[in-house]
């Protein structure tokens, strides 16, 4: 179960305001979808549940409990580039995961803990469809590959929350089909609670099971970071849950 | 007619264009050589390449009349050791310092303007301080070397440390990485190409400091021989040197860049 509470939540840069009052309930499996105006701060706010910013008031609550101060394996990330590992292949890219999970010390897998690793890691690779290019680096991926692979790997970890930053705004429209059936699969499938920033609204009416409008309802011209964005819109939807 | 930066050579007009010079270079020397040996036949300047050749066969091919060695390959191997050994340590405290201070935030607010200050000093200037404290022996001439190269080396690594993009420790965090696992399995693999551009950035400086310490201190080694001739103006044994070591560094960049590209294939450039 996971819940994420924000309750009059402030955050500043100095005298630049970002977000202000922003107050938000959500509950277990949802995906939240965000859209806004660039430079409105959603993406500050996805660093605020990613842990590497903190808010400048209120509250912003996971589980109940404030946010950790740093990124841990309970919340995933997927930035929109250069969060794959270049040295390491695509079957290697996977299992880091599962290997820093299991080896503390040398943050590598042997004998049959690493053949159950790397089990569970070809099978993501089969449902991602990059069996045939396991062993490539991820230079040698397109980047529809390469978005792939990298939400694979942030999910093989099961984290209880995925965070994604306009994952298919540098892919071609063609292949965001394929990259929604897939996010949609691995939702159903790990039960996480999912938010993901979009600068593409038919994109966002038709993943999620909640859309958030982040905007601005004062503006000063004359100062125009006195006043921060907060969510205007908040759109319960349909959504793509499994019936299951 | 094309622009100038749109007209290129084919493979084997660059070949011959990367060729002129060194012919260029060669036939002035064969042709001022025989000008001043026409003048005076005892001329010690730009000796001809007879004499150089027997240099050579002199040095490589035979025995020392003293000490019976072959004095171009003790030489050698006495350098080469030295500037291994040197070489080696630096990069072992390169990599070792230049990840600590680019990955852990307390060791760069203590370490890096030190280590910034240190790269500054003037490793010659250091040399009979080294002398002093350590002796004429080995031990100096593979310190000078460290010292002049391993400063350079911290920095430069712990900078594209730095570089990594935050994306990725990011998102190594997420996948529960301690800062430990971090640098095992996401900082130190990307760091072996790049220090590995590092030393053969560090190899002309390496050498420098080398063939300083040898001219002051030594009975053997490359930068022990030249010095030690140059008493007799015997620039036909001055000038195969030179070129043995000129070959000698080269030889070493093309290795290091060889294996960059054979064991870290993924941080070749455009792959
Ligand atoms: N570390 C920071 N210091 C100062 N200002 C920042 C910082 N990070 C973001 N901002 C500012 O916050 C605002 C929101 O940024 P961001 O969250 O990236 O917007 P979005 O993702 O919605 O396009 C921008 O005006 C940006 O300049
Ligand atoms: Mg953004």
């Amino acid at each position: 179960m996971t819940q994420v509470t924000v309750k009059h939540m402030w955050k500043e840069y100095g005298g630049h305001v970002v977000l202000e009052n922003v107050n938000l309930h959500v509950g277990d499996h949802e995906f939240v979808t965000i859209v806004g105006a660039s430079g409105c701060g959603k993406t500050t706010f996805l660093r605020m549940l990613l842990g590497i910013e903190a808010p400048s008031r209120g509250e912003f609550l996971i589980d109940g409990r404030p946010l950790p101060g740093e990124p841990g394996p309970d919340r995933g990330i997927v930035f929109q580039r250069y969060s794959l590992f270049p040295h390491l292949t695509v079957l290697q890219n996977l299992l880091l995961g599962l290997e820093l999970k299991d080896a503390p010390l040398t943050g590598r897998l042997f004998g049959a803990a690493r053949r159950r690793a790397l089990d569970k890691a070809r099978t993501l690779l089969a449902a991602i469809g990059l069996e045939a290019a396991a062993n490539k680096h991820p230079a040698q991926l397109s980047g529809g590959m390469q978005q792939r692979l990298s939400i694979a790997q942030s999910v093989i970890r099961e984290p209880k929350i995925l965070l994604l930053d306009e994952p298919f705004g540098a892919l071609d429209p063609g292949i965001t089909a394929d990259m929604h059936e897939l996010i949609i699969k691995l939702w159903n499938a790990h039960k996480m609670t999912i938010f993901m920033v979009t600068h593409d609204l038919k994109e966002s009416f038709a993943l999620g099971t909640r859309l958030l409008v982040f905007d601005k309802v004062r503006i000063d011209p004359q100062a125009p970071e006195a006043f921060g964005a907060t969510i205007t819109y908040n759109i319960p939807l349909k959504g793509q849950r499994s019936a299951s | 007619m094309r622009r100038l930066i749109n007209r290129r050579p084919g493979r084997g007009g660059a070949f011959g264009l990367g060729l002129l010079p060194f012919i260029l270079v060669i036939s002035a020397y064969l042709y001022y050589s025989h000008q001043r040996l026409e003048a005076n036949p005892g001329d010690k300047l730009l000796p001809a390449p007879a004499s150089i050749g027997a240099a050579i066969h002199r040095y490589a091919l035979e025995e020392d009349e003293r000490t019976g060695d072959y004095l171009l390959w003790t030489d050698t191997r006495a350098s080469l050791e030295r500037l291994g050994m040197g070489l080696a340590i630096s990069a072992a405290i390169g990599l070792g310092l230049g990840l600590a201070i680019g990955v852990v935030p307390y060791l760069r607010a203590s370490a890096a303007p030190f280590v910034a200050a240190v790269s500054l000093v003037p490793p010659l200037a250091v040399l009979p301080i080294l002398f002093i404290a350590v002796g004429l022996g080995e031990l100096a001439k593979v310190t000078l070397i460290v010292v002049g190269v391993a400063p350079v080396i911290v920095r430069d690594l712990a900078m594209r440390t730095a570089e990594l993009p935050t994306e990725q420790i990011i998102k190594a965090q997420t996948l529960g990485a301690s800062t430990w696992q971090l640098v095992l399995r996401v900082v130190l693999p990307q760091s072996w190409p790049r220090l590995i551009d590092a030393l053969r950035l560090s190899l002309g400086s390496a050498w420098l400091f080398l063939i300083a310490a040898e001219a002051i201190a030594s009975t053997e080694g490359l930068g022990f021989r030249i010095f030690l001739v140059r008493r007799y103006l015997a620039m036909d044994v001055i000038l195969p040197y030179v070129a043995w070591i000129t070959l000698l560094a080269l030889a070493m960049d093309r290795l290091l860049r060889l294996v960059r590209a054979k064991a870290f294939a993924w941080a070749e450039p455009g792959v």
